[in-house]
């Protein structure tokens, strides 16, 4: 009886396992190449339906009173969104700033609570969030951008939180040390000392946030709810937003209004791309500062 | 200013201040940080305490007895049925969750060990920030998209899958037609676009902290690259991969606008077919939020958020404690 070989992988010959390497690397690579192909289509599509109406009109000029006619623009939203990401970020980074502050330099029980948390709360839908406002604030004063501002703070704050977090993990112990060697206060070290080597990362960080901010929609259909009649600059008011104007127009079944919500969304991506890129930017330059 | 003169009493004034402002300042960063849990619990109090209303004029389980949501049959008196049965919204999240999942992961690892392992040098840097650039384009760009490109060109996929597999036994009911676009299906590959950076980003860690002996122990035995990358990255890897799935899974159960918008919102009952129109948790409320006049509408759609927020809030504590528990693992 001759012996027959079970058909191991090691016993399977050299060159079908040659063949089956080069075929798997192929798919690897393909799946890559797919993806990418897939964020180019959706970046051209959007250009090209986002260019045959982005211009000055649209960019100065609030929506015409009725969805079907033709033109005006998003000016109303694009100053709604500029107002309540802004008083978001006011609100959201301070306050993400010291809780990442408490998390590494103080640490405790709260902290590591606290740490977890973050984590949590990143993963927290945002309509769940925009519930949670209205519940808070809009069954009593009614919606506003403020109110919708609250919302958008509150899912930036663990974004903050977390990306301050890394970069203060990351300032050298020696510089902290001398510091109080120096007989300077915690509190002093922090500000000048620890906050100071940090900005560069923090900055990065509240940029991705403000970034993530501008494209959010389902919170602020609950609380700043749109007005896409006019351009409104009072917070305590309903406010339109981008990213509620496109929504709005995109789902009208209109051409015209669908023109306006593309040149929208084409503007919101050229926002959203500039803060992305320009903080992955700024965050390879702050590493190459440390480093040297 | 003037300096102050260097005496033992100024120094010591000032070393007072120092000492109270750093309580002050202790005492805010401490307030910072328990911020983050205050917002979480209240999140639950806000939601239930505006949810109870419905909860007690129906009964809590009733909800979850029914796939039947009809707020034009409510009435302020009437408590059996209870017309906002959600358990076609559970199942709207789980099927575009599921074929997000199903499509997105084995993507993902791919990507990810091409990224990781296979690319050359110089090309790493800059594929991983394309990849991540999907991550940075907002969920309304996807919604609007998925209308307008992705659904005509799945179109011919899916009228062909309701011919050939719609009319099959047994699993017929599942891709059953017509289909007309708006889908479970479509709305689960948006999911699947939009949670695949989320989860290349972790496991491109998760394989980065395979040691380079084990990886060159494999080459130096005469494993080619597809064997190493299979028999020392992958099995290393098995629970980080995991743990990034479930994550990417938190973020595709709580999308909420790109979903509204590809989904038909169909909330009568359940769909059985993946062709066919539905509506997930999240997409209900935003799209009925604002014109919720019907009595226990709202209280009823708050219902729907709080259950939702408890399955985000298990299916992501369960990805972060196998992430956390991976890198512990490996450190």
């Amino acid at each position: 009886m001759t012996a027959r070989m079970p058909a191991s992988p090691v016993r399977r010959g050299l060159s079908h396992r040659l063949a089956v390497n080069a075929v798997m690397t192929v798919v690897l690579a393909l799946a890559t190449a797919g993806v990418v192909a897939l964020l180019v289509w959706i970046l051209a599509y959007v250009a090209g339906q986002g260019l045959k109406y982005l211009g000055p009109v649209f960019l100065t000029q609030t929506p015409p009173g009725e969805p079907s006619q033709a033109g005006g623009g998003f000016a109303n939203g694009i100053v709604g969104s500029v107002i309540i990401v802004g008083i978001a970020t006011g609100l959201s980074v301070p306050a993400g700033i010291a809780a990442a502050i408490h998390l590494v330099e103080y640490r405790g029980r709260l902290a590591r609570v606290c740490s977890f948390l973050t984590d949590v709360l990143i993963g927290l839908p945002s309509i769940v969030t925009g519930a949670f406002v209205y519940a808070l604030w809009v069954a009593h004063f009614g919606f506003s951008g403020l109110a919708g501002a609250v919302a958008l703070a509150l899912i930036m704050l663990p974004l903050i939180i977390r990306a301050t977090e890394e970069v203060l993990r990351l300032v050298p112990n020696e510089l902290r040390e001398a510091s109080l060697a120096l007989g300077v206060s915690r509190a002093r070290t922090v500000m000048s000392i620890v906050l100071p080597t940090a900005r560069s990362g923090i900055i990065t960080g509240a940029m991705l946030a403000v970034a993530r901010a501008m494209g959010e929609t389902a919170p602020l259909l609950l609380t700043a709810l749109g007005n896409d009649l006019f351009l409104e600059a009072n917070p305590t008011r309903r406010m339109s937003t981008l990213s509620l104007q496109i929504f709005n127009n995109a789902i009208t079944g209109f051409a015209t209004a669908q023109a306006r919500a593309w040149a929208g969304t084409l503007t919101l991506i050229i926002i959203v791309l500039v803060l992305s890129v320009g903080a992955r930017l700024l965050s390879r330059r702050g590493i190459a500062r440390s480093a040297r | 200013m003037t300096p102050l003169a260097d005496t033992p009493a100024t120094r010591r004034r000032v070393r007072a201040r120092w000492r109270d402002t750093d309580t002050v300042f202790r005492y805010a960063v401490r307030a910072a940080a328990a911020l983050v849990v205050v917002v979480l619990v209240a999140t639950a109090v806000f939601l239930v305490a505006q949810a109870w209303p419905a909860l007690r004029h129906y009964g809590i389980l009733s909800f979850l007895s029914s796939d039947r949501w009809a707020p034009s049959e409510a009435t302020t008196t009437a408590r059996h049925p209870n017309p906002y049965g959600i358990v076609q919204f559970v199942y709207g999240t789980a099927v575009t969750s599921l074929i997000a999942m199903v499509l997105a992961v084995p993507v993902a690892v791919a990507v990810s060990l091409y990224l990781t392992e296979v690319a050359p040098g110089w090309l790493r840097k800059p594929l991983s920030g394309l990849v991540d650039l999907l991550a940075a384009i907002p969920s309304v760009v996807y919604g609007f998209w998925g209308i307008f490109a992705l659904i005509p060109a799945v179109r011919p996929a899916g009228v062909w899958l309701s011919r050939t597999l719609g009319s099959a036994p047994g699993i017929g009911p599942v891709f059953a037609g017509p289909f007309f676009g708006v889908s479970y299906l479509v709305a689960g590959l948006v999911l699947a676009i939009m949670i695949l950076p989320i989860i290349t980003a972790i496991c491109r860690e998760v394989f980065a902290t395979v040691p380079t002996a084990d990886k060159e122990s494999a080459l130096a035995l005469g494993a080619t690259r597809w064997e190493m990358l299979r028999m020392a990255v992958l099995p290393r890897s098995r629970s980080g991969i995991t743990g990034a799935a479930v994550l990417g899974l938190g973020r595709a159960v709580g999308e909420t606008i790109a979903v509204t918008m590809v989904i038909g919102n169909s909330v009568l009952s359940i769909t059985k077919s993946i062709l066919g129109p539905g509506a997930t948790m999240s997409s209900v409320i935003a799209n009925e939020f604002t014109e919720s006049t019907e009595p226990f509408h709202l209280q009823s759609l708050m219902v729907v958020g709080a259950w939702l927020l408890v399955i985000a809030l298990i299916v992501n504590t369960v990805g972060k404690l196998i992430v956390r528990r991976t890198g512990e693992d490996i450190a």
